[in-house]
């Protein structure tokens, strides 16, 4: 039997922690050969990362520890090689590139200073490193290499600083190459781009790629092979169409029936009560205008979606209208008065309408809080809504009403999940019964079964009781099933407005029809036929 | 860059102004500078005189044009203990104020750096609690003690050194050793909990991911970007030291203007005090600026 590039063999990870022996990988086997994409799939708390980890030794050692298991490099194993040969393996035969690449580049080195290292480190002269590093930044187009040698990460946009890591991984032309969630932080349409460059310095070099990601839709469009991994254990594995078309575990199941875009679209009504009216909305900071003249109504019991790439001013439109910043120009009118005009003491008031939903629901609680005081505060604040006696009853019933258990009003935030704390967020947000909730990429943070069930919920409550939303969000299929009215945004304007079914039908703006091919469809077969219509 | 070094002179040049009016206006508020500056046993008459020599009865604003423009000329006034201008005075004892502070916080600064990014190498490793508890006791020891059981200790038990005074190399060996100790266990402390947390940043991942040696990765890669704080608390130290290490200077009799403020203060030769606050303020400034300089240096996102 032919040896495999990469042969991972009943790997076991454990980590030693405050609470105990945590064991993140169990058990686990895979290989990849030459040429080949694997991906590992998993939501958070997979181990999906840490046994990419284990093979870049990455791992600290303590609290983790490596109990079980062989890695094969080639044939070799990297778990009992010497320090210094293991260390000559990193960057010259695996290379990795990582989720977020402004913090994985260091901030008071040029980029060019970084490439050559990654050659200098391993041997190479540096007049042949910094000639190889702008040839380099010029494969993964950066523009002009020669000039952005001298440039710090700061001075790059998020996809730009990606290719630059790319760029740096590649630089020796390593065997493997292990893609830890490469383009988890980056706008869709970047995203795209930057798995296309993967694809193709893969074909170019003949190395594998081992890709580490949560996201359906990035398998489908380029692995070869899968793993699926759920709570340290290896459920699944085979092709991607395979594991799409006939999905054996159940984990695996429900993975791929969580993936938003598949359910039915509301009908989009435009008849009913306007609930507020935004009109020629303009913000600058400085010289950067991030409103260029907003317009949109929103009638009540509706859910409005606003979706945009970074830069597109989708935040700092939730922002303005929750008077969190001042608008330079434009009327906002709610309930016949114009938000922008209220003085300190209304917009209090307005507060019990208008409530919102975060994007971290764990930067949003207070840890020091249990949840009865988090969602009872609202009562403490207007005293009026709720007499004492009321609250305990109330907080349970809200709880309830988000899938939660009343036994859970006596915990703090850091016992619960994600996604049961970005429940709480929202049972505190409807404590004050408001008419608008706006939520500012909610459930960006979560993982994507958990995703399901928060749109689920806020689209019963929405049913329940008439409450409108404002549901802000980089990604397009997320608002599929959930939004009546679609928003698109760019650069601080509308670029197209209307109904659920208009948008994901029939986009009439480029720049609509140019997101939705961007965004990665989890079925292998559509993904394929995506990439063909492109080239 | 350029511009960066224009708006912060400015901005040290605006505080040293304020400085000099809040200096002068402070010996006028505190009462009769005539008898501020004349001896206690000063006859009515020789006050009267002083008055009028030096026109403290001219309005107060004059009197502050009058003392700008001396300021601007370097010219401070007579020393009346020693019979020299107060500016020779002071800058004299300041040049051995400085070489005692350049040359402690440069062994404090390279010593607590490497002893720091060690410790954090391998926090909780024998290392590393060695470090802590050594640095621990250095910030909290008091100078003045430490001082007179240096002198017990290496001067008067073993006769190594001299106790006091200036004239050999040995006579700065104890005046050093003495200053070094506080310093060096508060910048340990500082470096080591920066450079903890730079070692855990993603960069450094990224950098084992390269195969970079651990030598470069934690003093080019981490050490680096652990500077900024450490380097404001080297700059509290150091203006602490320039302002005079008045208890240690006295202790060894080092000519220092730490030791000339406290002479003058109780001879009562008050142009001489004038002269000194102003001096070490304008090197704290010059430092402050210099401190900066090093941020701008070290960090390219302050720069742009």
């Amino acid at each position: 039997m032919a040896e495999h590039l990469l042969d991972v063999r009943n790997l076991s990870v454990e980590f030693y922690t405050a609470s105990g022996v945590v064991k993140a990988v169990r058990n686990i086997s895979y290989h990849l050969d030459r040429g080949e994409t694997l991906a590992i799939l998993g939501e958070s708390g997979s181990g999906k990362s840490v046994s990419s980890a284990a093979i870049m030794n990455l791992i600290d050692m303590p609290p983790g520890r490596i109990t079980s298991g062989e890695i094969f490099l080639d044939g070799e194993d990297l778990l009992t090689m010497r320090p210094d040969e293991r260390r000559e393996v990193n960057g010259k035969r695996i290379a990795m590139i990582f989720q977020d690449p402004l913090s994985h580049l260091n901030p008071v080195y040029t980029v060019g200073w970084q490439i050559r290292e990654a050659m200098t480190t391993h041997g190479l002269p540096k007049d042949a490193a910094d000639a190889q590093a702008i040839r380099l930044l010029g494969r993964v187009g950066i523009p002009d290499p020669q000039a952005a040698m001298d440039k710090y990460p700061h001075q790059f946009s998020g996809g730009q600083r990606q290719r630059v890591m790319i760029a740096m991984a590649l630089a020796l032309r390593p065997d493997l190459l292990i893609a830890d969630e490469p383009t988890t932080a980056l706008d869709v349409t970047v995203q795209a781009d930057v798995l296309a460059l993967l694809k193709e310095l893969q074909r170019e070099i003949g190395m594998g790629v081992l890709i580490i990601t949560h996201d359906l839709g990035v398998v489908a469009e380029i692995a070869d092979r899968v793993v699926v991994m759920e709570k340290g254990a290896l459920v699944e594995s085979g092709t991607v169409r395979e594991v799409y078309k006939n999905p054996k575990h159940p984990y695996t199941r429900r993975l791929i029936a969580a993936a938003p875009g598949k359910g039915v679209m509301h009908e989009g009504e435009t008849q009913g009560e306007v609930l507020l009216s935004v009109r020629d909305v303009c913000k600058n900071y400085g010289a950067f205008q991030a409103l260029k003249g907003v317009s949109f109504d929103l009638m009540a019991g509706q859910t409005l979606a606003i979706v945009g790439e970074s830069g597109s001013g989708k935040s700092t439109l939730a922002r303005v209208l929750l008077r969190l910043d001042e608008p330079d120009s434009g009327q906002a009118i709610w309930k016949g008065r114009d938000l922008f005009q209220l003085s300190p003491r209304e917009i209090y008031r307005l507060r019990r309408d208008l409530q919102m939903v975060f994007q971290d629901p764990t930067q949003s609680l207070n840890p020091r809080m249990t949840v009865f005081q988090l969602v009872s505060e609202a009562w403490v604040i207007h005293p009026d809504i709720l007499p004492r006696a009321k609250w305990r009853e109330r907080v349970a019933e809200l709880l309830q009403q988000v899938g939660l258990s009343p036994d859970h009003m006596r915990r703090y935030p850091h016992q619960f999940s994600g996604g049961q704390r970005q429940r709480i967020a929202i049972a505190r947000a409807l404590a004050l019964e408001p008419r608008l909730i706006i939520c500012d990429e909610a459930v960006s943070a979560l993982d994507v079964s958990v995703q399901a069930q928060v749109i689920e919920l806020l689209d019963k409550l929405r049913r329940q009781t008439g409450i409108s939303f404002i549901f802000i969000a980089h990604d397009l299929p997320v608002v599929r099933d959930f939004a009546d009215q679609v928003m698109v945004m760019q650069k601080g304007r509308i670029v197209e407005l209307g109904g659920v079914r208009q948008i994901f039908e029939a986009p009439r703006e480029p720049y609509t029809q140019a997101l939705l091919a961007a965004s990665l469809d989890p079925d292998p077969d559509v993904q394929a036929a995506h990439r063909a219509r492109r080239a | 860059m350029l511009s960066f070094i224009r708006k912060r002179s400015v901005a040290s040049l605006i505080s040293l102004v304020g400085l000099i009016v809040m200096v002068f206006f402070l010996s006028r508020m505190t009462g009769d500078p005539a008898s501020l500056f004349l001896p206690v046993e000063a006859s009515a008459e020789m006050k009267q005189q002083f008055r009028e020599l030096h026109g403290l009865n001219d309005p107060l604003l004059v009197q502050f044009g009058r003392y700008v423009g001396d300021v601007v000329t370097g010219d401070l006034g007579e020393s009346y203990r020693k019979a020299r201008p107060a500016l020779d005075v002071v800058t004299e004892a300041f040049t051995w104020t400085l070489w005692l502070a350049l040359i402690t916080m440069s062994l404090v600064t390279s010593a607590a750096i490497v002893v720091g990014s060690l410790a954090a190498f391998r926090s909780g490793g024998f290392f590393d609690r060695i470090a802590s508890m050594l640095s621990l006791i250095g910030a909290s020891v008091p100078d003045f003690w430490l001082a007179i059981v240096a002198i017990v200790l290496f001067s008067v038990n073993l006769a190594w050194l001299p106790t006091s005074g200036t004239g050999s190399v040995l006579h700065w060996i104890l005046p050093i050793g003495v200053l070094f100790v506080r310093p060096f266990g508060i910048i340990v402390q500082v470096v080591r909990g920066s450079m903890i947390s730079a070692l855990s940043s993603a960069y450094v991942k990224t950098a084992r991911a390269k195969g970079v040696r651990s030598g470069p990765i934690i003093f080019i890669h981490a050490l680096r970007n652990a500077m900024l704080p450490v380097i404001t608390v080297i700059g509290d130290q150091a203006a602490s030291l320039l302002n005079g290490a008045v208890v240690v200077e006295t202790i060894f009799g080092f000519p220092g203007v730490g030791k000339l403020m406290i002479d003058s203060i109780l001879q009562r030769d008050f142009n001489v005090v004038l002269a000194a606050i102003l001096v070490t303020a304008l090197a704290i400034f010059l430092m402050n600026l210099l401190i900066d300089l090093c941020y701008a240096l070290l960090d390219p996102r302050i720069r742009h």
